[in-house]
């Protein structure tokens, strides 16, 4: 069941965790990360849905945050990753209709797998349980199916 | 930079240490939960999902509010068609390609350049969301 062992895996969500709980004691705010792509849209487009005061409002922060997440994962390569610099095997052309699936899929249903998923259930909303068991069911279904026509990884 | 800002980023470099540490900036790990020959992401959304629960359901009973202002409120969506469709779709595209929003820019940070096309992906997707279905 984990090839390649448990303890990467629980440290790894402790330290999210971590990171989540200190934004939220400090500031009250959920960090979570598929917004980004809505709310940094509202600098360059003027329609309503993205002229939203939620997002003007968190529009800035999330940019700070993204940008934390980027250098984050930048220090744990220069310290203390196994592995150095890496590069996926996963094809362009999957990363995009999968990345435009990503990008649609999480803003019409409020979350991804840490709005729904940690920050989600962590507050005990129904809401996000469903969206994670959804989610997931259908990654996996998607996942199978790639693999049963033979694209790897 | 205001002080809001400022623990935004800290929490951010914190959420890409541990999504590199937890190996989820590698779309071959969420690949290879979904592919069901490695279970470890669960384990890494519990953890996580723990950590969280404490900070939103026990410290508020400790502390008034938060330290720089603003106030605890858990995080609640609505249940509605568009939720579970919405999850369909990231369901969908997650399986295909093994990025998420927030393991993207992890995979960012640990030189996976490609991810690019994939975050661009992102920014378009959600933009086609809000223009035509918003």
């Amino acid at each position: 069941m984990f090839p390649l062992g448990i303890w990467p895996y629980i440290i790894g969500g402790l330290i999210i965790g971590v990171g989540v709980s200190f934004v939220y004691i400090l500031t009250g705010i959920h960090s979570t990360q598929s917004s980004l792509f809505s709310t940094t849209m509202s600098y360059f487009s003027k329609i309503p849905y993205f002229q939203r005061k939620t997002y003007l409002d968190s529009r800035e922060w999330r940019l700070y945050f993204a940008a934390g997440v980027i250098l984050g994962a930048v220090i744990y390569t220069l310290t203390v990753s196994p592995d150095g610099w890496w590069t996926t095997s996963v094809q362009p052309w999957r990363l995009v209709i999968g990345g435009l699936l990503v990008g649609f899929g999480t803003r019409l249903s409020s979350g991804c797998t840490s709005g729904h998923g940690i920050s989600g259930i962590a507050s005990l909303s129904t809401t996000s349980l469903f969206a994670v068991i959804t989610f997931i069911l259908f990654g996996i279904i998607s996942a199978q199916i790639v693999t049963f026509l033979g694209v790897v990884p | 930079m205001n002080n809001r800002n400022i623990v935004l980023f800290i929490g951010g470099l914190t959420f890409g240490f541990g999504l590199a540490w937890g190996g989820m900036s590698k779309p071959e790990v969420v690949l290879s939960f979904l592919q069901l020959k490695d279970y470890g992401l669960v384990l890494l959304m519990g953890a996580a999902t723990v950590t969280t629960f404490v900070a939103i359901n026990i410290v508020p009973r400790f502390v008034k509010e938060p330290l720089l202002g603003g106030e605890f409120k858990p995080r609640t969506r609505t249940l509605n068609r568009n939720t579970i469709i919405g999850a369909i779709i990231f369901g969908l595209g997650w399986g295909l390609s093994g990025q998420c929003p927030g393991s993207a820019l992890a995979s960012l940070g640990i030189g996976n350049l490609p991810v690019l096309i994939g975050i661009a992906a992102m920014f378009a997707g959600s933009y086609a969301m809000g223009r035509f279905f918003g």
